[in-house]
């Protein structure tokens, strides 16, 4: 295998191209269903029963929804910033699409005796190529709302840029502190000290809770649904939208929500690792390709039940006044994550000595 | 100050405690709340798979009525039209001619006899005017339709079949509340 490069190299080509494609997909269904579930327990939250027409149980309710927005008219206002206005939505889809790329969805599979690893890019600073991902998130809201060329979607989009960059402080600040323990920005290494050990979470119950408050207000999920704010604020800054260009606003949320439960999940829950379970025993026993899909069905268990929090949260919460939001996040989670990282700087170093 | 009722209620103004300052207490009970709900039993009644049974006084789609040979009972006299409060009652009456006896009862019969469901209000005024007991009310709804025209319902929509040459028909339209059959 190694006299030839150029073999070697089409091998890896073909392996990350069917990795790609295969995440890609993944995450857009689950984000499809995600529409689906979200009405579903909304519905159930709310003593009603949901979408039970389309299909069995009303399983093709996401393909009926898809189906009736490529239907609908495309408008496209009078902008001189028709480009842009194309651009934000394609922005946030992909800004949305791409943190997958550092996410490790399993352990190692032997595919005809070559070794593959689950994950697309195993970066030496996969934790800042999500946080700069994450921030140009920003973007596909700013551009949106600008393009639009209307008043209430640059005030929504305004409201939404500095939402999303005054929680992203937090957030990272958060993750310092799980950093000092960890000691890697590699997606791979953090995930490979949670395997059959404490999970991070033990070590940063705080920080946890600090970073899932800050996903919630990423994501732009209640209560910190400002940018939107479909009833009374009348959608923020996808107003102007129509057609699939605001399916996909709406669907690159979704599958942000699906990724930063993801990150949760990684960071902070083990990420593949199978709770209770010794995992190198079991990758014995049933071998390593059985073991991954074990892994991955373990790391989208794990990934469900963080989304049914964050749709729980929505439909139990109203939201923040926009003072209470910038409060919050300034005043309150920004001091508390900081003094987070200083005691725990504090006792790396003092076990360390 | 002496309140006027004894529902009054003092607001609450006393500065939030650490705990409500706290905020995520409280989340937490209403997660708690909603989480009840989730998994409560829901009231949904699933429409055309389920429906709920009506009341017995319910009063719904009218019926003409037929005697026990078949016969229209009705007699064109419009009271049920002077009845009417909505003014959803229209017909045209007709002699009845010799050798149409099995068909109606009376001598003069209703040739034309129309209900504007879109009109009526269903208060069964129409029923208690009668004195040939040739309408009642039954214990449908109209049907949605797609034009206001198929709301006026005609006599081939009103009248039972016939109790005779179609006896199944005829006792599901009778229902569960049949009257005694009327000898006037
Ligand atoms: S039910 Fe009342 S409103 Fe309807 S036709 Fe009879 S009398 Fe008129
Ligand atoms: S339905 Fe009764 S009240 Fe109305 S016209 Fe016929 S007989 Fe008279």
């Amino acid at each position: 295998m190694h006299s030839s490069l150029l073999v070697v190299d089409w091998f890896f080509l073909l392996e990350k191209l069917i990795m790609i494609i295969a995440i890609v997909s993944v995450s857009l269904v689950i984000a499809m269903y995600e529409t689906y579930f979200e009405r579903k327990i909304a519905a159930y939250l709310q003593d009603r029963r949901g979408p039970n027409r389309a299909g069995p149980f009303g399983l093709l309710q996401p393909l009926a929804d898809g189906l009736k927005l490529f239907m609908k008219e495309e408008i496209i206002p009078n902008t001189p910033n028709k480009f842009l206005f194309i651009l934000g939505p394609c922005l946030a889809m992909l800004t949305a699409m791409m943190t997958s790329a550092v996410i490790p969805w399993g352990g190692t599979i032997d595919v005809f005796g070559r070794p593959v690893s689950l994950q697309i890019a195993d970066i030496n600073i996969g934790i800042l190529f999500i946080f700069g991902v994450v921030s140009m998130g920003v973007y596909g809201i700013m551009i949106g709302g600008w393009a639009s060329n209307n008043k209430f979607s640059l005030l929504a989009a305004l409201r939404g840029a500095s939402q999303v960059i005054s929680y992203e402080l937090p957030m990272g600040l958060s993750l310092i502190a799980l950093l000092f323990i960890t000691g890697s920005l590699k997606m791979s290494a953090i995930v490979g000290g949670q395997l059959d050990q404490l999970y991070n979470i033990t070590y940063q119950p705080l920080g946890f809770l600090i970073f899932f408050i800050c996903a919630l207000a990423e994501c732009n999920r209640t209560p910190f649904d400002l940018p939107e704010a479909e009833n009374e604020l009348n959608f923020g800054y996808h107003q102007e939208y129509s057609s699939m260009k605001l399916g996909f606003y709406l669907f690159a949320e979704y599958i942000n929500m699906f990724i930063s439960s993801v990150v949760m999940a990684t960071l902070f829950f083990g990420g593949y690792d199978i709770p209770f379970v010794n995992d190198a025993a079991l990758g014995q026993s049933i071998g390593a390709n059985w073991l991954a899909v074990l892994e991955a069905i373990s790391l989208i268990g794990k990934v469900a039940i963080f989304i049914f929090t964050f749709m729980w949260i929505r439909w139990t919460i109203p939201r923040f006044r926009y003072d209470q939001l910038m409060n919050l996040g300034w005043k309150g989670l920004i001091p508390l994550s900081l003094i987070n990282m200083l005691i725990t700087a504090a006792v790396v170093l003092w076990l360390k000595k | 100050m002496q309140s006027l009722t004894s529902r009054a209620k003092q607001v609450d103004r006393s500065p939030m405690t650490v705990v409500e300052r706290l905020y995520l207490w409280n989340i937490f009970k209403g997660m708690w709340i909603t989480l009840k709900h989730f998994f409560r039993k829901k009231p949904t009644i699933h429409y055309p798979e389920e429906k709920r049974p009506f009341s017995p006084v319910f009063r719904g789609l009218h019926i003409l009525n037929r005697d026990e040979e078949g016969r229209e009972r009705c007699t064109a006299c419009g009271l049920c039209a002077v009845a009417c409060p909505a003014e959803a009652i229209t017909m045209e009456a007709a002699e009845r001619v010799s050798g149409e006896e099995n068909k109606y009862r009376e001598e003069k019969y209703a040739a034309r006899y129309e209900i504007n469901m879109l009109r009526c209000i269903f208060c069964g005024l129409c029923e208690e005017a009668c004195p040939k007991d040739a309408i009642y009310l039954s214990e449908t709804f109209a049907p949605a339709n797609y034009q206001r025209k198929g709301f006026i319902y005609g006599k081939d929509d009103l009248l039972i079949p016939h109790p005779k040459e179609n006896p199944e028909e005829y006792q599901k339209a009778v229902g569960s509340r049949a009257k005694a059959p009327a000898n006037a």
